[in-house]
């Protein structure tokens, strides 16, 4: 999309095209002829995982929708309906519903690929900002359309994530009866979800085309952070990397294909397996497992809004990450400081999401006593989320600002090329040291 | 304006605290060596055709089966399948079976309501006519719809044996109010009702009483009726309710992993062919 094109119309129709819609030549700009650092590892695979998650997820929900009926009386069985009586119902309902876990285990080795190696900085900061739009509508999508099988959590769940807005000084209550259309979760409530969870989707996709767009203009980061030089540093993207994503795309695949196949409900709840019942609240209520880290920053906090502010503002934090992070250097590679940080941001991740799956009370190590510090027991999931929390947060707003000013990164290779001329060792079998050199 | 208030803020302090009071467990079930188990597992169908009738003439005298038709019972994996009638309709043990029970209906020439013979196309009909009818009938505890059952609870179809097969006598010292039993594998809390020593035993209340007993279903294939059997019977039986699309769905999984892990092996082939003059 950026630079000079190379297309060249081979026929006449091609031609004829190209001076009034050039849809060929932005095709062959954007897929083949694309020039993409050859430096690229497996972490850089996931975007193109991505993609196939979303047209999967679009095309699957589009079959369901053509069988579901969005009434709270119905809409149970209406599911389990498609499972048993349409025709392959049950490969197309739990390809949606893992595929939604695996749309979210991707995006999120997706956003790590880029704090690691600084995908996030100058210039591709707006190309960060819209993947994080695309994030919170998966967020909203995935969440709506949990809500559509109206099962006890999909009830719940809606019940205590919508009454989160309620927290919100003077319009609190306005938007939630707006979000509920009317004055509990209920048939209304399912409509509209079920309305928006078809439609965010293609706004998805959208904005997938502006990510794209934004991605092409300064082209790939890579490894090793530092910018392409010369042609020699880059391959044309089709075959090299339609190829290599496409070999990453498979494997992906066959993870998703474990779980459809052979384990289609570890990743869901069993109550969801239970009607919807306003009377009957679950015994412990808790979002599926991508939201769980945010899910523990909601309770870490004792007051309700001061939950919802800072759990709000952990996605809020990473819109302005290109403009915290003080480091001219986009790779941990030679930010061995840094690195140490980051590892520590990734377990804290981690640790949250487990906190967000325990009962906050519960504790950390079982059978070790210690005191009340504030309101809980310092030896519970409450407070390992909070300490988790303290990370997190001070690894965007302190970590990061500090650190790049402060810290001695190792040297930088000059281009692309020269690691990989300095160590010839990591070149596949049989290969020589210098193969462009042979044409 | 005020009750919203107070609802929101017992809402949020639930958010924060309220998991805590749900405090307690339940005795995990220990698994069952199911024939259905595992990326290979099937059913057994006489295992099926056994549970088919512990849930006849234990379970359906209070719990409905609304998801599933007679139909069902003939389907390809399902109890009754015979390979002679890939219709399930056509299937002869299904319709003696459908014909079995009289279906409520409207007479389409009178409008009247009338009481016919089922058909396999009929739903399983629901042993009550309504919530308040099953509740008035069971001491105001509501028979959970069994179509789903072993996908709705945690550990699934072991639960369901182990809880079916798992009754005790009350430990000394759990006080049980009438109308409950005490049970190990059910989820609650025992502890306001404990007034022995240490820790509360594991395990609820449940309003059903033990419904299995030795001898009680005969088995016509022969296999000794034992509560452990029954329990296991019904257990798979439940199973095969709640994913009668499990042969079907591991076969295809099969297939669609052998597809995938060559279609792998050959892209793998194919990158390194293209990049093999690539340094990188």
């Amino acid at each position: 999309m950026s630079g000079h094109s190379t297309y060249e119309p081979k026929t006449g129709f091609e031609r004829w095209l190209d001076t009034r819609l050039p849809i060929v030549r932005l095709g062959w700009d954007s897929i083949v002829d694309y020039p993409t650092p050859k430096n690229l590892n497996y972490w850089w695979t996931f975007g193109g995982i991505l993609a196939v998650c979303l047209v999967i997820q679009i095309a699957t929900g589009i079959v369901l929708a053509m069988h579901y009926v969005p009434h709270v009386d119905y809409a149970f069985s209406s599911v389990e309906r498609i499972m048993r009586d349409v025709n392959y119902g049950w490969l197309v309902r739990y390809m949606h519903s893992n595929g939604a876990s695996m749309f979210f285990i991707a995006v999120y080795i997706h956003m790590f690929r880029g704090l690691y190696y600084g995908s996030y900085k100058a210039p591709r900061e707006v190309l960060w900002i819209l993947g994080f739009i695309i994030y919170l509508l998966m967020m909203a999508t995935a969440f709506m359309g949990y809500v559509l099988p109206w099962g006890q959590m999909s009830f719940h769940g809606a019940v205590v994530i919508t009454n989160l807005f309620g927290a919100l000084p003077l319009v609190g209550e306005a938007i939630t009866t707006w979000l509920w259309g009317g004055f509990a979760v209920d048939n209304a409530t399912l409509n509209r979800f079920f309305s928006l969870h078809f439609l965010l989707p293609f706004m998805i996709a959208g904005v997938v085309g502006l990510h794209i767009w934004a991605l092409h203009v300064p082209g790939n980061n890579n490894p090793i952070g530092v910018n392409v030089k010369s042609k020699a540093d880059t391959v044309p993207f089709h075959p090299y990397y339609t190829v290599k994503d496409g070999f990453a795309i498979v494997l992906f695949l066959i993870l998703f294909a474990t779980f459809l196949f052979f384990n289609p409900n570890a990743l869901g709840h069993p109550d969801n397996y239970i009607p919807a019942n306003p009377l009957v609240t679950p015994a412990h209520i808790v979002p599926e497992w991508y939201f769980l880290p945010f899910y523990a920053i909601l309770r870490a906090v004792p007051d309700k809004l001061g939950g919802v502010l800072l759990m709000f503002g952990a996605i809020a934090v990473l819109f302005v990450l290109p403009w915290l992070d003080t480091s001219k250097v986009r790779s941990m590679r030679y930010r061995p400081t840094g690195k140490l940080y980051f590892l520590i941001f990734a377990l804290a991740c981690i640790v949250l999401g487990y906190c967000g799956g325990q009962l906050p009370d519960d504790k950390v190590i079982p059978g070790l006593s210690t005191f009340i510090l504030i309101d809980a027991d310092l030896n519970s999931f409450v407070w390992l989320s909070r300490l988790a929390t303290l990370y997190y947060f001070a690894y965007f707003l302190v970590v990061l600002p500090i650190l790049g000013l402060t810290e001695t990164p190792t040297a930088q290779p000059e281009s692309i090329s020269t690691p990989v001329l300095s160590h010839p060792a990591g070149l596949p079998a049989g290969a020589v040291a210098a193969p462009e050199k042979k044409g | 304006m005020l009750r919203k208030g107070i609802a929101l803020a017992a809402l949020g302090l639930a958010l924060v605290a309220g998991p805590a009071l749900a405090a307690g467990s339940a005795k995990s079930p220990e698994p069952v060596d199911f024939s259905f188990k595992g990326p290979f597992g099937r059913f057994d169908q006489g295992q099926l055709q056994r549970g088919y009738k512990v849930y006849r003439e234990v379970c359906a005298a209070c719990h409905g089966m609304d998801l599933l038709s007679f139909r069902n019972l003939g389907q390809k994996g399902g109890p009754f399948y015979d390979p002679a009638y890939p219709n399930p309709n056509d299937n002869p043990y299904v319709k003696t079976i459908a014909a079995e029970y009289q279906i409520n209906d409207i007479d389409s020439e009178t409008g009247d309501v009338i009481q016919r013979p089922g058909t396999s196309a009929d739903a399983f009909p629901n042993p009550y006519p309504n919530e308040a009818a099953a509740r008035a009938g069971n001491g105001g505890a509501m028979p959970p719809d069994l179509s789903v059952m072993a996908k709705a609870r945690k550990y699934g179809p072991d639960y369901i044996h182990a809880l079916m097969a798992g009754y005790v006598d009350p430990p000394a010292g759990l006080q049980v109010t009438p109308g409950q039993y005490y049970n190990p594998y059910m989820a609650g809390d025992t502890t306001p009702f404990w007034t022995g020593e240490g820790h509360a035993p594991k395990g609820g209340f449940i309003a059903m009483p033990p419904q299995l007993a030795a001898d009680k279903v005969t088995f016509d294939d022969g296999t000794p009726s034992t509560i452990d059997q029954q329990a296991k019977d019904v257990a798979a039986f439940l199973y095969w309710a709640a994913e009668p699309k499990m042969e079907e769905r591991k076969a295809f999984g099969f297939g669609a992993m052998i597809y995938l892990v060559i279609f792998a092996g050959l892209l793998y082939a194919s990158y390194r062919r293209i990049w093999r003059n690539v340094a990188h």
